[in-house]
């Protein structure tokens, strides 16, 4: 939902870095969202087009690494994927947890020329 | 060639949060963001904490809408300072429009400001404000189903309202299983059941809120 205000996030830090490194060029953009964000690939990419006309990093390819939510028993300390709708400890059954993946958004790196 | 970066992307409004938060503190100006989904009862929410805060503290609020004035103008009536921010269309309120609120505010004369966030579930969880405290209202119409399906807001918040519960006989809401819900996945936040209709509840929460503020 607030793709635009995310990539436009994206965009200045890319922008930044790529021309500190004195890159001619963003070929590839590598991401790390996590799956709790509800951010949508597609539309990123789409914003990023639009973004991105006439500055180096123009036709840039978005690359989302996905990170499922990840929770730690607060009982056992397992940690465990969450699925929807069972958020239950699958080692003792208990119902505490803490959430600790899946609400990541950062630029991983960036490919340049 | 790739350059290794990993920066946070919300860094930036991160940045103007913090910084919200200076001024905020520098004036003694305690910071609470309302977030909930559309007609979850913010407004009358706020309505009722003031009523309730009036006599104790100097309020003030800062209202989010996507595009009206109506909700600004409502509790304009009560004699508290009110800005007004109108989103145009962004589903959630930035560090960088509470920056320029609160220059709009007299901030000396305020001890209490309290913000509603644009009526959403999802994208305010990860906005922060610089606010000292995230509420969350959920109200008994929308379900109780609904901390399965909003996990990141529901996990962000230090305290959460259920409103509209004068509504309980006549809707399908199992109260203890949401509670039971949000005590799993959040287990520092403060529930409070209320009704904005009926001022059930109200003092409760009233109370709690004084107790975090001094
Ligand atoms: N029955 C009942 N109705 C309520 C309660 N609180 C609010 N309402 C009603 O719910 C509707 C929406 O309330 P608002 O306070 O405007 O909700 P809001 O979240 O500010 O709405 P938006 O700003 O439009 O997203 C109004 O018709 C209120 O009268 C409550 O405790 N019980
Ligand atoms: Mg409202
Ligand atoms: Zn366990």
């Amino acid at each position: 939902m607030h793709e635009l205000a995310i990539t436009q996030s994206m965009f200045d830090i890319v922008l930044k870095q790529a021309e500190q490194a004195q890159a001619k060029k963003v070929i590839g953009i590598n991401l790390v969202i996590g799956e709790m964000t509800g951010v949508v690939a597609q539309s990123v990419q789409f914003y990023l087009d639009f973004l991105t006309k006439g500055t180096l990093a123009e036709g840039a390819l978005v690359n989302l690494k996905m990170i499922p939510p990840k929770a730690q028993c607060r009982n056992c300390q397992q940690t465990f994927e969450l699925k929807e709708f069972d958020w239950a400890c699958p080692n003792c059954k208990s119902n505490g947890v803490e959430i600790i993946a899946g609400k990541e958004l950062f630029v991983e790196s960036i490919e340049v020329a | 060639m790739e350059i290794k970066i990993l920066k946070d992307i919300l860094g930036a409004n991160e940045q103007i949060a913090a910084k919200n938060r200076e001024l905020l503190e520098k004036n003694k100006v305690f910071c609470v963001n309302i977030m909930a989904s559309p007609g979850a009862g913010k407004t009358s929410f706020v309505l009722q904490t003031i009523k309730a805060l009036k006599g104790k503290f100097k309020i003030g609020v800062i209202e989010g809408d996507i595009s009206s004035s109506i909700d600004a103008e409502t509790v304009a009536k009560e004699g508290v300072p009110v800005v007004q921010i109108n989103t145009g269309g962004e589903c959630h309120l930035e560090a960088i429009q509470i920056q320029n609120a609160l220059n709009n505010l007299p901030l000396a004369d305020i001890d209490l400001l309290l913000i509603e966030n644009v009526g959403n579930l999802v994208c305010p969880a990860e906005f922060n404000l610089g606010e000292h405290l995230k509420v969350l209202i959920a109200s008994v119409p929308e379900g109780d189903d609904k901390p399965f399906k909003y996990p990141l807001m529901f996990t962000t918040v230090d305290a959460l309202v259920l409103n509209k519960t004068d509504l309980l006989p006549y809707v399908k809401f199992n109260v203890d299983n949401f509670v039971k819900t949000i005590k799993n996945i959040n287990a520092r936040a403060e529930i409070f059941k209320v009704s904005c209709t009926t001022g059930d509840g109200v003092s409760e929460w009233a109370k709690w809120l004084k107790s975090r503020i001094k």
